[in-house]
């Protein structure tokens, strides 16, 4: 079944605008997604009528946003076919997701001279929170390289792997360059080794299937607005056997059992780690963007959106004096590129005042753009909303961005 | 001219265009007049870097009077630099420290100044009355 794109496109309030008086086309989900209604009128509906501290009250009003908060959580368990719901953790964001395992299993099992492995594809929230592990334990930092195309040579990993490895943190999709990373076979060579492996799935999991059991990964983290749900909610998925071995991240309400002066006793899975009040109005706005993926089809927005990925890559390949960083076969729908003899700033300046929102720059992935020895790129990433119109309106805004800087 | 009659004199040459593309293509213009910057400042030691786009900038003082020069590696930038040169240019270093540039604003560029667009450019602004700070100490 395809999907009804204009029916789609009247699900997302926002796309219907101008912006200088042009039609928006809106190609910068990679950083952020726009949001279906279902999801902005479940957030309004609560706030209006259903606000009450959740875990706290014996009052209706907290009992019963209690529940929804813990159908929440239910909801993501199922999406990514988790085990248990007790592995799926509600945080601000991957950022976040990401630090609690650098904090929490680093404090645990990370000690001097141990070694930690992360790819040069990885978004700085996945190097930094780890540099910091590994000033703080005296431990190393190993880079898996990744090729001219833009994957990630896996069979250097072997070479890696050393008995100091503790964990490896790797991304599935790369925020720069859109390629999508074989995790399963790094995880599976790491857990030949006895190595926890964490996914970083802010990039993937919008576009795709996600089945943590079947990948088998010990920690998989995303963002909630990447995922058209609200900002500033996140999840962290760990298996229970490592969860329940590490020491709490953040501390205060809701993650204790028992607090006296001399001794405090930490709550069960997940609450362990969900220390204060959560962001439960974003876990609820999360679970509706989930059932509206759903119910459009996770395979079918993955079919659409390869399908505007072709599309773009051709339109794209036959304008002169364009490179498109990032060859990989295997790709979601974002497109990393730049002009020749063009500043990524100035291409981009021109772009907006056509109406048409991309990113440039080096994408919070600096490495990234040393490896390929430039400074930035410009950067389209599509969404099951966007059409093939949009793309030609992206290929006449390059042209015009030619004609006046070239 | 003081600097305020530069910034009018801008203000007035930017009121012919009613097109966002002209607008952009007078800046293109503008920043092929740019004087070149000596080589030997465009090194880090000169350098603001914004997050988008970098900027050269270099001061000298004479005779009572701010010589500025810069260039940038885009091209929009540099010709946003054009005009703060223009305007801050062989003015006294007390001038440039008290200015307010009303300029940017008026002819639609306040955009490339704002501080999440980080392209140097307030940066650069911030560098240039820096310079000028530091002259006036000297001068005391």
């Amino acid at each position: 079944m395809s999907l009804n794109i204009h029916k789609i496109r009247n699900d997302f309030p926002i796309l219907n605008q101008e912006i200088y008086g042009k039609p928006l086309v809106y190609f910068d989900n990679g950083a952020t997604t726009q949001k279906p209604r279902i999801v902005i009128d479940e957030e309004l509906k609560i706030y209006l009528h259903e606000n009450s501290n959740i875990h706290r009250g014996v009052h209706y009003l907290s009992e019963q946003l209690t529940q929804r908060f813990e159908d929440a959580r239910k909801v993501v368990q199922n999406f990514i076919q988790a085990k248990s719901e007790h592995e799926i953790l509600f945080t601000s964001g991957t950022t976040q997701s990401i630090n609690t395992v650098a904090y929490s299993f680093g404090e645990r099992f990370v000690f001097e001279d141990d070694e930690i492995i992360i790819s040069s594809l990885e978004h700085h929230s996945n190097i930094v929170p780890w540099q910091l592990l590994c000033e703080r334990k005296k431990a190393k930092l190993k880079i898996i390289p990744v090729n001219d195309e833009g994957e990630l040579l896996i069979d250097e990993l072997q070479k890696l792997i050393s008995p100091k490895t503790k964990i490896i943190s790797v991304t599935q999709v790369s925020n720069a360059l859109g390629s999508v990373i074989d995790v399963k076979k790094i995880i599976e060579i790491a857990h030949n080794h006895n190595i926890p492996v964490l996914i970083d799935g802010a990039q993937s999991i919008q576009h795709g299937r996600v089945d943590v059991q079947d990948l088998d990964c010990d920690f998989f983290v995303f963002s909630g607005h990447k995922l058209y749900g609200p900002t500033g909610i996140g999840v962290l998925y760990g298996k229970e056997k490592w969860l329940n071995k590490m020491p709490p991240f953040l501390s205060g309400g809701e993650m204790i059992k028992k607090v006296t002066f001399d001794k405090t006793t930490f709550n069960e899975l997940p609450f362990k780690f969900e220390a204060g009040t959560p962001n439960y109005v974003g876990a609820i706005g999360l679970a509706k963007a989930i059932e509206y993926i759903q119910s459009t089809g996770i395979e079918e927005i993955s079919a659409y959106e390869k399908e505007l990925l072709t599309y773009a890559t051709e339109k794209l390949n036959s304008i002169k004096g364009l490179k498109i960083i990032g060859t990989s076969g295997k790709k979601v729908s974002l497109i990393s590129f730049i002009l020749e003899n063009i500043h990524h700033y100035d291409a981009g300046m021109i772009i907006d005042k056509m109406g048409i929102a991309v990113r440039t720059g080096h994408h919070c992935a600096e490495p990234v753009m040393q490896r390929f020895g430039i400074e930035g790129t410009i950067r389209a990433s599509f969404s099951f909303y966007n059409t093939k119109e949009e793309i030609d309106k992206l290929y006449y805004a390059l042209l015009t961005v030619k004609q006046m800087f070239g | 001219m003081d600097i305020n009659a530069k910034q009018n004199e801008i203000i007035e040459e930017f009121s012919i265009f009613d097109d966002w593309m002209d607008k952009y293509n007078y800046l293109i213009e503008l920043s092929r007049e740019l004087p070149p910057i000596d080589p030997k400042f465009k090194t880090n030691q000169y350098l603001i870097e914004g997050c988008q786009s970098k900027v050269w900038l270099n001061a000298e003082y004479e005779n009572g009077i701010i010589k500025f020069s810069a260039d940038s590696d885009a091209i929009i930038t540099k010709g946003i630099i054009a005009l703060l040169i223009r305007v801050l240019n062989n003015q006294k270093p007390e001038d440039v420290m008290n200015t307010n540039l009303f300029f940017i604003d008026k002819i639609g560029l306040q955009q490339n100044l704002s501080p999440t667009r980080s392209n140097g450019l307030l940066a650069m602004v911030k560098q240039m009355k820096l310079f000028a700070m530091a002259f006036h100490a000297k001068n005391k």
